[in-house]
């Protein structure tokens, strides 16, 4: 469930602890734990924007909107999301920074929820194997986000396979073997560089003996790369050959640490296959992770896992709740809230 | 690689070559252009800002009033302004060392593994070294396997401990190289967050027992504003010689490029432009500005062919064709040497002008094709290529896989082929752009 939002006595953060209840309290925990870095950064940078302008100003906009490009929220998003800061200052007639916060936080999460209902949850399939594929450019980390998801499947009794469908990189399928070996989950694995071809053998091994997930790894693939491109199409082709209406999820990996280049990764990919959800890894370094907001906005797919530490149950369903609270939690609520 | 913010600095400039004079005003319009077309390449925003202001200031400056082509001045001040930010000169790797120690590291996920792969073939073919490569990422599974097939594939030695402790592996690996000849060692080092303090622990540890001559950071050229948070990390806790950008045949606009030597002073010394293990080069500051310009990049074009065209088979194909000799076989064999130069895209974009030509996508299985069509002729039907009639055309196309339009087309390509070649020879012909 989703709170919007607009012009609310309400605080803010009042509203995040009555949603978040004491089951989710653990899982807020990871994602301030996950962010600490990213946060203490942003957070420290915009107090001082706000120690700095008591009042509200265009030299307030300039340097609110330097922090903002620098968590790589994007360009134009930024630019547009001031835009809508200063309608805002103006009619509701804000004059101190410090009742500005409020509204900075919200307007994150109205670039993010644009008034859809956001689905984080995996698609299964009501009958036969779910399959999940997974796309991303090079070193976004597809292998290890799979062992993850893996681990967190078969905790929840799930009967799991990975494929092993990165046939081109030196050692891949060596790597999603340790992971299988690590979670205890069935690694399909062939000698070939056709990776349609494992593909097709994993699929029919999953259908013969009734496993519930199929998780499919691939090779890295830079976006503007058209033969590899086309090689992600037959792959599709293959798997919907087998089962119809496969693959209920294509989930693509970035890396939080890219920049601008995470929207044309997702509307490359979103051209090929249909993308229902991004993996955002590697979120507990300093990274912002902001350019998936101006995904959002700009692609429309969703986040729907993110990693918060390298540990394997580090990687969680994405929130953009508990998300933006972890970005934003020592600006508006108390350090020791 | 740059395309994207290529085009738009070059459409910003074009619009200055228009005005008669730089004022304020205009100057304003353009460098609020270049500003976005620099933010949105994920160039650092600090940079961005002393860019803009230095590249105004000059352009207001006395010598642009004074002249009477403004435009062109100021071409000039925006290249040299990115000649600047990329570092000047050329930075050399050292390579006098018996052996030399060169580490690798860097962020999860950036290429590690890979770069030192093809930095090894780099060193082995341009500077007659025989590396050794150590795998002391033993944190990563898989990741020893994937530098023993990366050893494999390209008949070079590497060291490995298995999981054992990085510091001793990478000392003894030194060691071994001693006794064994080698005279260049690369380590590899698990990839490793900025900020977590126990490995980064680890690699002053290797740092201070074998002292490396060279430590480079390697950046993912997709990398956003958080470029500098890691540049920083890594610097303060060794000192880094150099920096390689990896993925930028990406279509990234490669803004840490930009940003990383006037930040951090670290130089920028090699890039990684393809998949392939040849698929590394040097980093040369002024090359790149006239790319990113569009101005092209011949120097590099020339050297890449020097290197992988055989000169031998390269005469013997321009003296058949003075001879106008040239047939399907010398097409064929061209046409091997065309493909070592590697993606034709990546080839074109050198040429001052092609980025005007639009984005130039080459699927490699034309090539493919077109081989496969000449492998169905008989060596016979090669040398004659006028002997092809239906019968035989019919059989050729089944044999490839192909049609008898797509063995037409061919044929019909290389006609007009030899024909512009004639003239070229003559001197008579302009390139395209």
């Amino acid at each position: 469930m989703y709170i919007v939002i607009v012009g609310d006595k309400m605080g803010l953060f009042d509203k995040f602890k009555k949603v978040f209840n004491i089951e989710t309290k653990k899982e807020i925990e990871v994602y301030e734990k996950g962010l600490e870095k990213s946060r203490d950064d942003f957070v420290s940078k915009l107090n001082l924007l706000n120690k700095k302008y008591k009042k509200v100003n265009s030299e307030y906009f300039e340097e609110l909107e330097e922090i903002l490009i620098m968590a790589d929220i994007g360009v134009n998003t930024v630019m547009e999301f001031i835009d809508r800061l200063k309608k805002r200052v103006k009619s509701e007639n804000i004059i101190s920074s410090d009742d500005l916060k409020e509204v900075i936080v919200d307007e994150m999460f109205i670039i993010y929820i644009n008034n859809e209902v956001i689905v984080n949850k995996i698609n299964y399939s009501s009958e036969g194997p779910t399959v999940i594929l997974f796309v991303g450019v090079n070193g976004a980390g597809k292998t290890t986000t799979i062992g993850k998801i893996a681990y967190k499947l078969i905790s929840e009794n799930k009967k799991v396979m990975m494929i092993a469908g990165d046939t081109f990189r030196a050692g891949a399928s060596e790597q999603l073997q340790v992971w299988g070996d690590r979670v205890g989950c069935k690694v399909i694995n062939k000698d070939t560089t056709d990776a349609a071809s494992v593909i097709y053998d994993g699929i029919v091994t999953a259908k013969e003996e009734n496993y519930d997930v199929v998780l499919i790894d691939t090779a890295g693939r830079l976006q503007n790369k058209v033969n590899l491109m086309n090689e992600l199409e037959k792959i599709n082709k293959v798997i919907g050959n087998l089962i119809p209406n496969a693959p209920h999820e294509t989930l693509l990996v970035i890396d939080a640490t890219t920049g601008q280049n995470g929207i044309s990764q997702a509307k490359s990919f979103k051209e090929i296959t249909n993308i229902t959800g991004i993996v955002l890894t590697k979120l507990d370094g300093t990274a912002k992770g902001g350019i998936v907001l101006a995904i959002k906005e700009s692609v429309g797919i969703p986040v729907k896992f993110v990693g918060l530490g390298e540990k394997r149950e580090d990687l969680r369903v994405f929130d953009i709740e508990k998300y933006i609270y972890g970005l934003f939690k020592d600006l508006v609520g108390g350090k020791n809230d | 690689m740059f395309e994207n913010l290529g085009d738009r600095l070059q459409n910003a400039i074009n619009k200055i070559k228009g005005y008669g004079k730089i004022t304020e005003e205009n100057i304003g319009e353009v460098t609020r252009e270049i500003r976005l077309a620099l933010l949105e390449a994920d160039v650092n925003y600090v940079v961005v800002k002393e860019f803009i202001n230095n590249v105004k200031t000059k352009a207001l400056g006395e010598e642009v009033s004074k002249s009477l082509k403004p435009g062109e001045v100021f071409v000039k001040i925006v290249k040299d302004e990115l000649v600047a930010l990329l570092g000047g000169n050329k930075e050399d790797l050292y390579t006098k060392g018996s052996p030399s120690v060169l580490m690798l590291v860097g962020l999860q996920g950036s290429g590690k593994t890979t770069t030192i792969g093809k930095l090894s073939l780099l060193l082995r073919k341009k500077y007659n070294k025989k590396p050794l490569l150590v795998a002391c990422d033993v944190y990563r599974p898989a990741a020893i396997d994937q530098l023993k097939q990366i050893g494999k594939q390209l008949n070079i030695e590497v060291y490995e401990e298995g999981a054992g402790n990085p510091v001793t592996i990478a000392e003894n690996a030194i060691k071994y190289a001693k006794e064994n000849g080698f005279n260049y060692v690369l380590i590899d080092t698990a990839g490793r967050l900025h900020i977590d303090e126990v490995l980064m622990t680890e690699l002053s540890n290797i740092n201070d027992i074998v002292k490396p001559d060279e430590i480079l950071l390697v950046v993912d050229s997709m990398t956003g504003q958080d470029a500098i948070n890691v540049i920083t990390g890594f610097n303060d806790k060794l000192k880094l010689t150099g920096a390689v950008l990896t993925k930028l045949d990406g279509d990234t606009r490669g803004g840490a490029a930009l940003s990383i030597r006037h930040l951090t002073n670290v130089p920028i010394k090699f890039i990684g432009v393809s998949e392939k293990m040849d698929g590394l080069e040097e980093f040369y500051p002024d090359r790149m500005a006239t790319r990113i310009l569009g101005m092209g990049d011949l120097m590099s074009m020339i050297e890449k062919a020097e290197e992988v065209i055989d000169q031998e088979e390269a005469i013997k194909a321009s003296k058949r064709l003075e001879k106008g000799k040239f047939d399907l076989e010398d097409f064929l064999s061209s046409l091997r040497q065309v493909k070592k130069l590697g993606p034709l895209e990546n080839l074109i974009k050198m040429i001052p002008g092609a980025s005007k030509l639009g984005d130039i996508k080459i699927d490699p299985k034309d090539l493919a094709h077109v081989e496969a069509i000449i492998y169905s002729m008989t060596p016979y039907e090669r040398r004659h290529p006028e002997i092809l009639k239906a019968s035989r055309k019919i059989r050729i196309a089944k044999g490839s896989g192909r049609s008898v339009e797509e063995v037409n087309q061919l044929l019909k390509k290389f006609d007009q082929m030899k024909v512009m070649m004639k003239q070229f020879q003559k001197g008579n012909i302009k390139l395209p752009f």
